[in-house]
C-alpha cells in the first residue's frame, strides 16, 4: 500500500469516527445552549483538551516545525508568544467571561452598553478575525493535499477545499458545539501522539542528548551558529531596524491576540462553573506548551536528519518538514515501510488537525451572526430558540460555502499572513473592549464602538498599505507598490491605537451605567447569576 | 432563563460590602501585577532576540546557548504562574467567592 492510500485510510478513519461523534453529539443538541455552548456539560479536562485541539492550527504544527526546520531559533520565538498569550487568557478573561456571558463576546461587551451598536461591532469583528483565520486554513489545505497526497493540479486542490469544507459544515451544522468539542479533544489526542512519538524516535537518535541534536541540525543547516540564535527569519540584518521593530511587533500581536480570539473565547462558555474554565485553561496551557517543546525537537530532527536544502525544495515556506521528518526517521529506524507508516500517520494528523480548527473558526463566525447580529440587532431580540438556531445553522453553511469559494479563489496565493494579522485585529480591536468592560467602571457604549473599529481598522489598514501586500517579491501583489508602512505586523501600532481609541471614545461620551457595572463586576468575580449547565 | 435574575440594587449593594471589596483587592492585588510581570519579562526576551544577539549566542554546556536557555525560561515561568494563580484563586479567592455567592443565593431563594 502507498503512503498515500495509507494516509487517506487513516484520515477516512478520523472523518468516520468524528462524524458517527457529531451524529451522537446531534441528539443531545437541542436547544441553544447546546449548540452554542455544548450545554456547558463539557469537564475542565475536555475543555483543555479541546482549548489546544482549537488552537494548534496547522499554521502552528506544520508552520512553526517548518519555520525551526529552516530558519532554527527564530520559529521557536513565535511559539513562545503563542504559549506566553494564554496567562492573559487565564489571569484576566476566562473566568470572568465565564461568568458574565452567555454565548458569544459580545454578550460580555454588550452587558451594560447600548446593545445594538456594540453587538454589530463586535458582531463584524468576530466574522473578520475568523475568516481571515479560517481563509489561511483552508488554503492550506489545499497546499498540503498537493504535497502529502501528490495532489497537484488545481482541480484536485479545488475538490480537496470543497472536501473539507463541506466536513466542516457538517460537524457544525448537525453536531454545534458538541460535534465541533469532539472532533477538537480527537484530534488533540492524536497530535500529541503523532508529535510525541516522532519527538521520542528523533531524540532517541540522539541518545537524548539535546545538544548533539542542536549541533547537527547547526552543521547540516548551513548557517552553523546562526541557526541557534535570533536572526534568521525575524530581525534580519538586512531588514536593519524595521525588521528588529517587526519582530516586536508581531510579539504583541501573538501575546495579546489570544485572548481576544472568538472562537477561543466561546470555549470558555462549554463548562459548567468558573472553575471548570479556570482549570480547562490550566489543562489547555500544559497541553499547548509541551506541544511547542515537541515541535521544538521536530523543528531541529527536520534540519539534522532531513537537511534544509531538501525541505525547501518541496515547500519554500518549510510546512512539511514534519511529515518529511517521520518519514527520514522512520527509514531510519525502522526501515522504508516504517518511513511510510510514519509518514501517512503524521499526513492524517495534519488533515485532523485542519478539520478541527475550521469547525471552531466557523462555529464562532456562525453563533456571532445568529446571536449578535441576527437576534439582536436585526431582530432586536424578539426570536425563539428554535428560530436562533435554525439561523445559526444556516449561516454556518453560508460562511462554509464562502470559505471554500475564497479558500479556491486564493490557490497558490501566500496568505500565512493572515494568520498574524487575526491575531493583530483580536488584540487590537477586541481585547480593549474586553479589559475596559470589566475593568473600567467609566466605560461605555461609545468606548466600546471606538475600540473595536479604531483597533480593527488600524490593524487592517497598515496592513494593506505594509509590504506583505505590495511591493516585495514575497507579497500578495508583488508587482504594485503601496507599501507605506514598513512593517509586516501592524500590532505595535494598531494594539496602542485601539487601547487609546477605546479610552477616548469613552471619555468623551457622557453615558456611563455604574449601576450595570456594579452588576458586570459582582456578577464577574462571584457567579452570582452565572449560566448553569444544561441537564438532560 | 435558568437563572434567577436580580434587580440591579443588589449588585450594587454587595459590590459596596466589605467582603467584595476584600475579593476583588485580592483578585486585582495578584492578577494585575502578575501580568505587568509576566508581559515585562516575555518583552524583555523579545528585544534581547532582537538587539542582543552577541548576548544571546553565548554557549552554556555544549550546543545550549543562552537564547535556549531564556525560551525554555518563558516556559517555566509560564507553567509556574499558571499553577501559582490556580493555587492562590484556590486558597484566597474561591472561598469568598463562594461565601458572596451563597449568602446572595439564600436571600433570594
Amino acid at each position: 500500500m502507498s503512503q498515500q492510500t495509507l494516509s487517506t485510510v487513516l484520515f477516512l478513519i478520523f472523518v468516520a469516527a468524528t462524524l458517527g461523534i457529531t451524529l451522537w453529539a446531534s441528539r443531545n443538541t437541542k436547544d441553544a445552549t447546546d449548540f452554542y455552548a455544548g450545554g456547558r456539560s463539557f469537564s475542565g479536562v475536555q475543555n483543555g483538551l479541546a482549548i489546544g485541539g482549537d488552537y494548534m492550527s496547522a499554521a502552528s504544527f506544520l508552520g512553526i516545525a517548518g519555520i525551526i526546520a529552516l530558519s532554527g531559533y527564530d520559529g521557536f520565538l513565535y511559539s513562545i508568544g503563542f504559549l506566553v498569550a494564554w496567562l492573559v487568557a487565564l489571569l484576566l478573561v476566562a473566568e470572568l467571561m465565564r461568568n458574565s456571558g452567555k454565548f458569544t463576546m459580545a454578550d460580555v461587551l454588550a452587558f451594560r452598553m447600548s446593545p445594538r451598536p456594540v453587538r454589530t461591532a463586535a458582531g463584524v469583528s468576530t466574522i473578520t478575525v475568523s475568516i481571515f483565520y479560517l481563509l489561511a486554513q483552508m488554503v492550506g489545505a489545499g497546499a498540503l493535499v498537493g504535497l502529502l497526497l501528490g495532489v497537484t493540479s488545481p482541480t484536485g486542490k479545488a475538490l480537496t477545499i470543497v472536501g473539507v469544507g463541506l466536513l466542516m459544515i457538517v460537524y457544525v451544522v448537525v453536531g454545534g458545539m458538541k460535534g465541533t468539542t469532539w472532533v477538537q479533544i480527537v484530534k488533540a489526542v492524536l497530535l500529541m501522539g503523532g508529535a510525541a512519538l516522532i519527538t521520542l524516535l528523533v531524540l532517541g537518535k540522539y541518545g537524548f542528548n539535546l545538544s548533539s541534536l542542536l549541533g547537527e541540525a547547526a552543521a547540516k543547516s548551513g548557517k552553523g551558529e546562526q541557526f541557534l540564535i535570533p536572526g534568521l527569519k525575524y530581525g534580519t540584518a538586512a531588514q536593519g531596524i524595521a525588521g528588529k521593530i517587526d519582530l516586536i511587533s508581531l510579539g504583541l500581536a501573538l501575546v495579546l491576540g489570544t485572548a481576544g480570539l472568538p472562537h477561543i473565547l466561546i470555549r470558555f462558555y462549554t463548562v459548567p462553573t468558573a472553575k471548570e474554565a479556570r482549570k480547562s485553561v490550566l489543562w489547555g496551557i500544559g497541553i499547548i506548551g509541551v506541544f511547542y517543546l515537541l515541535t521544538l525537537v521536530l523543528g531541529f530532527g527536520a534540519a539534522a536528519l532531513v537537511g534544509g536544502q531538501t525541505i525547501a525544495a518541496q515547500d519554500k515556506a518549510g510546512n512539511t518538514a514534519a511529515p518529511q521528518l517521520a518519514k527520514a526517521i522512520g527509514d531510519a529506524i525502522f526501515g522504508s515501510v516504517g518511513g511510510t507508516i510514519l509518514l501517512a500517520i503524521i499526513a492524517a494528523v495534519a488533515f485532523a488537525t485542519i478539520l478541527a480548527v475550521v469547525a471552531g473558526l466557523t462555529l464562532a463566525s456562525s453563533s456571532s451572526f445568529a446571536h449578535d447580529l441576527y437576534a439582536h440587532v436585526f431582530k432586536r431580540g424578539d426570536v425563539t430558540e428554535r428560530e436562533e438556531v435554525t439561523v445559526a445553522r444556516i449561516s454556518a453553511f453560508v460562511i462554509g460555502a464562502v470559505a471554500i469559494g475564497l479558500g479556491i479563489l486564493a490557490q497558490g496565493q501566500n496568505v500565512a499572513f493572515l494568520v498574524a494579522l487575526a491575531f493583530a485585529i483580536a488584540a487590537s480591536a477586541n481585547l480593549p473592549a474586553i479589559l475596559y468592560s470589566l475593568f473600567w467602571r467609566r466605560f461605555n457604549t461609545a468606548g466600546a464602538v471606538s475600540a473595536i473599529y479604531g483597533g480593527l481598522l488600524s490593524a487592517l489598514i497598515l496592513v494593506i498599505f505594509s509590504p506583505v501586500v505590495s511591493g516585495s517579491a514575497t507579497s500578495l501583489f508583488p508587482d504594485a507598490h503601496f507599501a507605506w508602512f514598513p512593517l509586516s505586523n501592524p500590532g505595535i501600532v494598531s494594539i496602542p491605537l485601539g487601547f487609546l481609541a477605546g479610552f477616548l471614545g469613552a471619555r468623551l461620551s457622557k453615558e456611563y451605567n455604574p449601576a450595570k457595572y456594579a452588576e458586570i463586576e459582582v456578577r464577574s468575580l462571584t457567579g452570582i447569576g452565572a449560566e448553569k449547565a444544561v441537564q438532560h | 432563563m435558568t437563572t434567577r435574575q436580580h434587580d440591579s440594587s443588589v449588585y450594587e449593594r454587595i459590590e459596596g460590602e466589605e467582603g467584595f471589596q476584600e475579593l476583588r483587592r485580592r483578585f486585582r492585588s495578584w492578577a494585575f501585577p502578575m501580568t505587568a510581570a509576566f508581559l515585562a519579562w516575555y518583552l524583555l526576551y523579545v528585544v534581547l532576540s532582537g538587539w542582543a544577539r552577541d548576548f544571546m549566542s553565548v554557549k552554556l554546556v555544549g550546543h545550549v546557548n543562552v537564547a535556549l536557555l531564556l525560551g525554555l525560561l518563558q516556559f517555566v515561568s509560564t507553567f509556574w504562574i499558571a499553577w501559582a494563580y490556580s493555587r492562590y484563586a484556590e486558597r484566597r479567592l474561591d472561598p469568598l467567592a463562594d461565601e458572596i455567592r451563597h449568602e446572595a443565593e439564600k436571600e433570594t431563594a
